[in-house]
């Protein structure tokens, strides 16, 4: 019997770190020194490579004959499950350098839970990224430290990139109903047990890097949502026009 | 029962051949290191006999979830098992228990430093993400000074570090702790 909240999760989790992942891989060749270029090609090649092995099993899970490569290549927008705030536009390096450090915050108390999932593969998944990922949540906190507690320019652009930014971060922690079904049944992570955790590490590295805390009281702030359910922002359909552009020109071409 | 004792043998000698096998197969991105040096083959599964032939199966787990060797390393072991005279062949991945580079071999350490990458520490000192960490003292591969800083977390490959020896200025790739 297919367990379609499973896959729906499984999809989501793999969106998240494709979409993000190919933004990233935007940055190849344009990185503002050789060593960050090949710094943020890595991280898109660790997400990239997450994304391939949740596809795979999404693949299995669904069956009809659906691979890793029809699953990125072949579905549309809507049915997407990535968060926002990973389809945004790159943006300059700070706005780049924040989605990751948030990202990779979430990614990383998620992944800490995921690792004990009841379904195995997903636990397997997790615990393997977990390393990457610890990696990649150094590096961007490093980054945001260095820009936000750097020159008056810097400073003033993570200023404007928390601002473009933090109305995304609340979808994180709002869970959908294919993560509320898992939950109860310790497969997913329930994503409002993470928040804590995140605002905590978020806090502390805004503090250091002398940025002004966006925590509102009462968590007030208004934050966009739906991406998780398929409700996207125009920006995603161009990445998929670029993503999806060979597979739907030329079915099935390899290289 | 003697032709019981005969196959499992057979088998002992098949499996030790397979062994040496996988050990002259090198990876395609540090070419000084084989699949047994970089702990990446998990286990080796033996079934049939000599008459009707041997099927293998070859497990193996990558070491980083995104390494683009992944697919070359599993078509270089076919080849090298196919050369020897092996035909049924299946080579599966597994993601657990994580590859860690504790896994990799002594003499994979040294043929490493004599390369010029700088091998991965003993004991991890650095596994948590908390910014601005530095590794303990990595020895530079060229002069052995302890001297040198790192230039970026992400090198040439995803498992490898930027240093730079202070002393003798050399750019070296540390294979970092995972
Ligand atoms: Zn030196």
């Amino acid at each position: 019997m297919k367990n379609q909240s499973l896959i729906d999760y499984t999809l989501h989790l793999a969106d998240n770190a494709l979409i993000i992942g190919h933004r990233n891989s935007e940055w190849c060749g344009h990185g503002p020194i050789l060593e960050q270029d090949i710094a943020i090609s890595n991280i898109a090649l660790d997400l990239i490579g997450q994304a391939r092995n949740l596809y795979q099993y999404a693949a299995e899970l669904k069956g009809d004959h659906a691979t890793e490569d029809s699953l990125a290549y072949l579905r549309d927008g809507w049915d997407f499950k990535n968060l926002l705030i990973t389809e945004l536009p790159n943006g300059d390096w700070a706005q780049t350098i924040l989605r990751q450090f948030f990202f990779s915050t979430y990614q990383y108390f998620l992944y800490q839970q995921l690792q004990h999932s009841k379904d195995e593969r997903l636990a397997a998944i997790a615990a393997k990224a977990l390393k990457e990922v610890t990696y990649h949540l150094r590096w961007s906190s490093e980054w945001v430290i260095r820009l936000g507690d750097g020159t008056d320019e810097s400073k003033q652009r993570m200023e404007k990139a928390v601002e473009e930014l933090y109305a995304f971060t609340g979808e994180m922690f709002l869970p959908t109903d294919y993560e509320k079904e898992l939950a109860t049944n310790g497969i997913s992570v329930g994503p409002e047990s993470l928040k804590e955790k995140w605002t905590d590490k978020v806090r502390s590295v805004f503090e250091e890097a002398t940025l002004a805390s966006p925590f509102k009281e009462n968590n007030s702030a208004w934050m966009q949502s739906g991406g998780k359910e398929g409700k996207h922002t125009e920006h995603l359909g161009f990445v998929l026009a670029e993503m999806q552009f060979l597979q739907r020109a030329y079915p099935g071409a390899e290289w | 029962m003697n032709s019981t004792i005969h196959i499992s043998e057979q088998k002992e000698q098949v499996e030790k051949q397979v062994w040496e096998i996988l050990g002259e197969v090198t990876d395609p991105e540090v070419p000084v290191l084989t699949v047994l040096d970089l702990g990446i083959v998990r286990e080796v599964k033996i079934n049939g006999n000599a008459l009707h032939g041997w099927s293998l199966e070859i497990v193996i787990t990558p070491t980083y979830t995104g390494c683009p060797a992944m697919d070359m390393i599993s078509m270089n072991i076919r080849f090298a098992l196919l050369q020897e005279g092996f035909t049924n062949i299946k080579i599966t991945q597994t993601l657990s228990p994580v590859w860690t580079t504790d896994w990799m071999s002594e003499s994979g350490k040294k043929k490493l430093k004599v390369y010029g990458i700088a091998p991965p520490h003993y004991s991890q000192a650095v596994c948590t993400p908390d910014a601005f960490q530095q590794e303990e003292a990595i020895q530079c591969p060229r002069c052995d000074s302890f001297n040198t800083r790192l230039v970026s977390q992400f090198g040439s490959t995803a498992c490898k570090a930027l240093y730079q020896c202070v002393d003798c200025k050399e750019p070296f790739d540390y294979f970092k702790c995972h």
